[in-house]
């Protein structure tokens, strides 16, 4: 630990590198970190679905285009026929994961969740990765216990682990104009740390290129970092990038500039030098297409991601990449790594 | 095992095609970027450039069957087209008119059967007639190399027949790989890789200038490539009539030979290597419909100084699977070139700066 300290690189230094390295350089720089956490040159990715209980969301987040309003003419709330069917569906394809995810219903309580977690886990087994951060405290707030306390009975139900959504940015000056309604970053922080404490495992996203400024990003970064410093508990970061379609956020900004390949490859890469104690980056070929995702595996990442047999939220912004796990596959391939089929924990599952 | 390569490169020595076989080998794509970055600055200093300009295919209907092309029809087949000539001109008017106009028609078609010669004539001289100050760049070597035949004019007559009707510049598809053997398992009808050439040639003579591509990514070994990318070389050395090369991403979809989209790292590393072996040529063209504006721009960073233009509505590649769309607007290419750490510069066909 004391030399990783000594050869971390400073919040300082980490903001020139974002704002003035050229991009092979950074690129350089990533690819050695990336080489040496994973020599044996092996991509990973999961087969999962990503399903989507709800969309009606009390949140109204500027920068989605998913939420509705309880009573919009296209809201929804899966029944457990529909779920059920999904999940066989995601099982018969070599799944091992659902990610269930959902905005913040105002009709739905603890006991909906704890009954939604014990139905499935009687009827399958598989890894459920479910509800983000400010999923868990609508949840704890509602039924008026602490955070821990909601992990636990979630996870006694039947929750396996937590996906690292609803970061988005980490500093609350960019999260009182993107996201008013939501969680700030602290309770983003302190869900993650408790999950960690009782043993459950998380990946951490960042949403970038909306409004945040070069200092925002080095701050989630920053803070990240701290947590997996005291926890370990990250499996995983995912940067991904602001798509702008059908959202509030690029109707309001005038000045909306929307991120480039250069800028995704920028700020991966600098996540793969900065979070030196994350063992796994994510490219995300869901908002950046195949081929931008392949190159990423140059800058630092050293997993696709997920097959996501169903995506539902990028989907509605109008960005939509579907690929097939054989395309998954040669891609990796293609693009001179070894593909292989990982659980939630990233442990191998098959290689191709 | 570079070293050496690097060496030349940054004295300013051509590199043999064992060289560019070692850098096709090689998975360091971070230094084939220096170098082909340092070779494009020396070339164009920071600028990379974008036109405004509309491509229009005048049929599908083609006597070729290329078994790596989806957008080719019989006469009768179902999906076939043939636009007449005032559907070309009403295409162009609401572009090449008053106000903000496009500076250039980029057209390509198949080989019809039942079309004279002094159809493609007139095409051209009608546009010219409607909008004369529109840059006319139009036929490839292949469909020149046809018309010769059906004209029975020979290639020297037809192409100034073309000229002064008004044709002001060649594209350079219809290259595909020259290589004999990967050809004829391609595109045995085409003509060969020595005919385009020579038509390329005599296009040289007459004074027209003409770009040149490679369609890479499917069935061809590094060896065709840089076998390809050696014979421009050559004729370049000999004529200088090769404004852009322009190296085509192959695409599976809806074709006979079928087989997988090109890796980005694999499109970067054929944009650097093109910039560095074509040590004669003055443009290396990123074109966003094959590689997508994300891969285009990157290409930036990998030796290209051109991501072509506004294209306005493209039916060749995205009948195999293009997963971009048909057009740009040039603020989202000026918008790419920046981020990408250049100056976007509008040019013209001859690549002189319009603003």
């Amino acid at each position: 630990m004391k030399k990783a300290e000594r050869n971390r690189i400073s919040k300082r230094r980490a903001l020139t590198m974002l704002k003035n390295a050229d991009l092979l350089e950074l690129g350089v720089e990533a690819e050695g970190i990336r080489k040496a956490l994973h020599p044996e040159g092996i991509v990973t990715f999961i087969v999962d679905r990503n399903i989507n209980y709800t969309n009606v969301c009390i949140n109204k987040c500027r920068f989605c285009a998913f939420w509705r309003d309880k009573d919009a003419p296209d809201a929804y709330l899966l029944d457990e026929k529909t779920l059920f069917e999904k999940i066989e569906e995601t099982i018969e394809l070599g799944g091992t994961q659902i990610l269930i995810q959902g905005g913040l219903h105002p009709s739905l309580d603890i006991n909906y969740y704890v009954k939604l977690l014990s139905s499935i886990k009687k009827r399958f087994d598989i890894n459920v990765h479910g509800f983000s951060p400010p999923e868990i405290c609508y949840i704890a707030d509602s039924a008026d216990l602490t955070i821990r306390e909601t992990l636990v009975i979630l996870r006694e139900a039947g929750l396996d682990s937590v996906p690292g959504g609803g970061a988005e940015i980490l500093s609350d000056r960019v999260r009182e104009i993107l996201s008013p309604k939501k969680i700030k970053s602290s309770r983003w922080l302190t869900v993650m740390e408790n999950a960690h404490r009782i043993g459950m495992r998380t990946t951490a996203t960042m949403m970038f290129g909306s409004i945040e400024s070069p200092e925002d990003i080095i701050e989630h970064l920053d803070s990240i970092r701290a947590l997996q410093d005291r926890t370990g508990g990250f499996t995983a970061f995912i940067p991904w990038s602001f798509q702008p379609g059908n959202t509030e956020l690029s109707r309001g900004l005038s000045q909306y500039t929307s991120v480039t390949a250069v800028d995704y490859l920028r700020v991966l890469a600098l996540s793969r030098i900065y979070l030196d104690n994350f063992d796994n980056i994510q490219a995300s070929w869901v908002t950046q297409g195949l081929k931008l995702a392949q190159v990423s595996l140059r800058f630092g990442a050293n997993d696709f991601g997920s097959t996501m047999i169903e995506e539902n939220v990028v989907a509605s912004t109008g960005v939509s990449y579907r690929v097939s796990k054989e395309d998954i596959i040669n891609a990796i391939r293609s693009s001179g790594f070894r593909p292989a089929q990982r659980d939630t924990y990233y442990n191998l599952i098959k290689r191709f | 095992m570079l070293k050496k390569i690097e060496e030349k490169i940054l004295s300013g020595k051509r590199l043999t095609e064992r060289d560019a076989i070692k850098l096709f080998e090689t998975e360091d794509i971070f230094s084939l970027g220096r170098l082909a970055s340092h070779v494009a600055e020396k070339k164009n200093g920071n600028k990379a450039y974008f036109i405004r300009n509309r491509h229009i295919n005048p049929t599908n209907i083609c006597v070729n069957r290329c078994r790596f092309c989806a957008f080719s029809r019989s006469a009768g087949q179902e999906g076939a087209f043939e636009l007449t000539i005032e559907e070309i001109v009403n295409k162009l008017r609401p572009l090449a008119g008053a106000g903000r106009p496009i500076s250039e028609v980029h057209i390509v078609g198949g080989l019809h059967p039942d079309w004279p010669f002094e159809y493609y004539v007139e095409i051209i001289s009608t546009i010219k007639k409607h909008f004369p100050k529109l840059h006319i760049k139009a036929f490839t070597a292949v469909e020149v190399d046809y018309m010769a035949g059906i004209s029975g004019l020979g290639l020297e007559e037809t192409l100034t027949s073309l000229k002064s009707n008004g044709l002001d510049s060649m594209p350079g598809g219809g290259a595909e790989i020259f290589a004999p053997a990967v050809r004829n398992r391609l595109c045995p009808e085409k003509i060969s890789g020595t005919r385009w050439l020579e038509v390329m040639s005599a296009a040289h003579r007459a004074g027209i200038k003409t770009n040149a591509t490679m369609l890479y990514g499917h069935i061809e070994k590094y060896v065709d490539r840089v076998d390809h990318l050696s014979r421009l070389r050559k004729l370049q050395d000999r004529t200088g009539g090769f404004q852009a090369f322009i190296p085509l991403a192959y695409h599976p979809k809806n074709t006979k030979i079928k087989g997988r989209y090109t890796s980005g790292i694999d499109d970067l590393k054929t944009i650097a290597i093109s910039r560095l072996f074509l040590d004669n040529f003055d443009h290396i063209k990123a074109y966003w419909i094959m590689l997508g504006e994300k891969i285009s721009q990157l290409a930036l960073k990998f030796g290209a100084d051109d991501i072509d233009g506004t294209i306005i509505e493209e039916k060749i590649t995205h009948s195999a699977g293009a997963m971009t769309g048909e057009q740009l607007s040039a603020d989202q290419l000026m918008y790419l070139i920046k981020r990408a750490g250049k100056i976007p510069v509008e040019r013209d066909s001859f690549y002189r700066k319009v603003r």
